[in-house]
């Protein structure tokens, strides 16, 4: 067990190496570094300006040894100016000392260039707002699923199953951003009238109330609650033809306590897996979701990252993101085998 | 003049629609009609949910076919005082003539708008899903029956991009600073390869044995083939009949690049599952080559998984374009992409809902048929 998860951290600390290379090697092409300068400096900057900038900043230097000054590596970039101002990588505004090393191994994420502030700081407050989120969404999202899972699939064929799974098609069917405007519509628009709840959960970020929380979270739930209430279904289902439930059934146990004793925990295995991998995918929720709702968590700040080619900021934010996709991906495996004693990995 | 109230709009659209219902009847009487001699597609026939599905699907085919008779103004076109026109509201300058579903906030016409983005994303998504499944089949195959370190790296690889956020790395991909690099090229220049190998060795294997039939075959994909790949990527026809615009060129790779790794994985799966059959040990013994046995003996007989996902990822790359066109990557600003309607409606969504409703319930009724339709070929192949 300890070495599969040992052989495990090693391909996912690879896998995030590779990742954030990738994402290095994007951000850092040619035309988004000039963007950065122009964006940073002036818009009229002539070329020459431009390639000073980038000179001066230290964006000219080879892509590896730029790469192994964000891991923290090699040694930051300095520039001592004529002026005796310093230009460099680990030249933070406020700070007295300069390190030499100032990378993702020493603890330093970088500097955030839109938002003029440590990374870290930026990414863990957007982060608690997505958490919230989140939570949320679980807790409206899994139990729902679930139950509609389990009661389509204790009779498979029957009119309860075919309408909860035609449901379940129908909300895997609707992405976000249709349901986020049909919702937005119904409930809170000014030209239909019912007025429940807030098009807006700004006012969430401090104060978070059922009037401007419940749109954003029944949007993601809505999309995500189908993949996994077919899984339940079909794993139910096929438990329910097992050979030990028609011995229960036989022996004149209750139907309703053959699905609730026998059936649901062995039903239940491979759903987790399911919830565990789904979580990844509420990425992209998030991201249309508080665009829409204009939640400033942290899907908006991956889009104004990418948008304004905020380099530190958008390597760290794609290394939560890889960090996720991983972790859950590693407790799905672990926890499958503690919830199924049949399998055994070597 | 009188606005239309709802019962008269709704007849105009019917109406509007009648090419799509003479095409629909005749489709759906004809496949009744030959049933019994049509396989898998007839027996669709017997779930009522594949029937659903069909429909659905089949009407928003035929509406991008016959879009052009459908539409009732010109989708770009901007008519002054009809801006933000509610549903039904007579145009003006032109007597007798309605926008349908009402004008959007640049005084264009909503229905004809939506009827013209179905042909953006029906030319897109089925095309970008066979890419996805030929660059999946040409790696998956001797990645399941090969095993080994082939199977290793490319897995490994695989991970790694399916380990990567979609959003992220569209966010990444497309952008006009990326086309100016050039990077789109290359990934199309490598993902635009599988089709012609896959073709080259599918033929090769099955003839190599009649040497004159193999060469007609393999030269003819190999013409044709590498004809449409130096216009599809590199925009160098000689003739000009292939040519891929640089902003959709960036998107088609992309969507392509994200979704091959999963085709892959799930034809390595079944590949896995398939080389432990009697079949495969047959021609194995009779001495068939690896390429044969991959693509003649695994590959026809793992088509039933692959149909079925082939009709969802079709419906997920339409919901991942909608997706890009929300976040204004759509495939150009002008453009009646559904995605990009839904994101300039919701800004004015509470005061008036008609801009954004009609995309946003186009978009999920297609997909919708596209999952009815996968679900009723599963049911209906599960049972052979």
């Amino acid at each position: 067990m300890w070495i599969f998860i040992v052989k495990r951290t090693g391909v996912m600390a690879l896998t995030a190496l590779c990742l954030t290379f990738l994402v290095f090697f994007l951000t850092n092409l040619q035309p988004n570094l000039e963007k950065l300068a122009k964006t940073q400096g002036t818009m009229r900057m002539s070329d020459e300006a431009v390639d000073r900038w980038l000179e001066q900043r230290g964006y000219k230097q080879p892509l590896l040894v730029r790469y192994g000054e964000w891991l923290g590596v090699s040694p930051g970039f300095l520039l001592v100016k004529d002026n005796g101002k310093t230009l460099g990588r680990c030249v933070k505004p406020g700070a007295d000392h300069i390190p030499n090393y100032c990378g993702v191994l020493q603890g330093d994420m970088g500097w955030s260039t839109v938002f003029k502030d440590h990374v870290s700081s930026i990414v863990s407050k957007r982060l608690g707002l997505t958490g919230w989120l989140m939570l949320f969404v679980m807790l409206v999202m899994v139990p729902m699923a679930l139950i509609i899972g389990v009661l389509a699939g204790m009779r498979e064929g029957s009119r309860t199953d075919r309408s909860l799974s035609t449901f379940a098609i129908i909300t895997t069917a609707t992405p976000e951003y249709v349901s986020g405007v049909v919702f937005v519509v119904v409930f809170a628009s000014s030209a239909v009238g019912l007025r429940w709840f807030k098009g807006s959960s700004a006012s969430a970020m401090d104060d978070i109330t059922i009037a401007n929380f419940t749109l954003p979270v029944i949007t993601m739930a809505f999309y995500g609650m189908g993949y996994i209430a077919r899984m339940t279904r079909a794993s139910m289902a096929e438990v329910m033809t097992a050979q030990y439930i028609r011995t229960a059934r036989l022996k004149g146990v209750s139907f309703t306590n053959i699905v609730l004793k026998h059936a649901l925990r062995n039903a239940l295995i491979a759903p987790f897996t399911v919830i565990m991998l789904q979580i990844p995918w509420l990425l992209t929720g998030v991201v249309i979701v508080e665009t829409l709702f204009n939640y400033k968590g942290f899907g908006w700040l991956l889009v104004q990252a990418a948008s304004n080619n905020d380099i530190d900021l958008l390597l760290a934010c794609s290394m939560v993101a890889v960090f996720v996709v991983l972790v859950t991906q590693l407790i799905s495996d672990i926890g499958y085998v503690f919830l199924n004693p049949r399998i055994r990995i070597s | 003049m009188e606005s239309l109230s709802s019962l008269q709009i709704a007849i105009s659209l019917l109406t509007q629609f009648l090419p799509v219902w003479v095409g629909l009847g005749i489709i759906i009487s004809l496949s009744m009609y030959y049933r019994p001699h049509l396989g898998l597609y007839g027996h669709l026939f017997d779930s009522r949910v594949g029937t659903i599905g069909l429909i659905l699907v089949l009407f928003w085919v035929l509406t991008a076919l016959f879009a052009d008779l459908i539409i009732t103004h010109d989708p770009l076109a901007q008519i002054s005082g009809m801006k933000n026109k509610r549903p039904g509201f007579p145009v003006r300058g032109m007597e007798g003539t309605f926008y349908l579903l009402g004008g959007d906030n640049l005084a264009r016409d909503i229905f004809s708008r939506v009827i013209m983005g179905s042909r953006t994303v029906l030319s897109i998504a089925p095309a970008a899903t066979v890419f996805a499944f030929m660059v999946g089949i040409t790696l998956g195959l001797p990645a399941g029956y090969r095993s080994g370190r082939l199977d290793t790296t490319l897995s490994f690889l695989s991970n790694l991009v399916l380990a990567f956020p979609v959003i992220l790395l569209f966010f990444l991909l497309v952008t006009p600073e990326i086309r100016s690099t050039g990077v789109p090229i290359y990934l199309a220049a490598v993902l635009f390869l599988f089709p012609i190998i896959l073709f080259v060795v599918l033929f090769q294997s099955r003839f190599y044995t009649q040497p004159t039939k193999r060469n007609i075959y393999v030269s003819l994909v190999l013409v044709i083939g590498f004809w449409a790949y130096s216009g599809l990527a590199f925009n160098m026809d000689p003739l000009g009949v292939f040519y891929m615009e640089p902003n959709l060129l960036n998107i088609f790779v992309s969507v392509v690049f994200v979704n091959a790794p999963t085709v892959f994985r799930i034809v390595r799966g079944l590949t896995l599952d398939i080389k432990t059959r009697d079949y495969v040990a047959a021609a194995e013994t009779r001495g068939e080559g690896p390429w044969y046995i991959m693509l003649w003996e695994i590959l026809p007989n793992a088509r039933g998984p692959l149909i079925v996902d082939f009709c969802l990822r079709i419906g997920y790359i339409t919901i991942l374009l909608g997706t890009l066109g929300f976040f204004g990557l759509g495939v150009s600003p002008e453009s009646p992409d559904w995605g990009m309607t839904i994101n300039e409606g919701r800004k004015l969504l509470s005061i008036y809902p008609h801009l954004a409703i009609p995309p946003a319930l186009a978009l999920m009724s297609l997909v919708l048929g596209l999952n009815l339709l996968a679900d009723g070929l599963r049911e209906q192949s599960l049972k052979d």
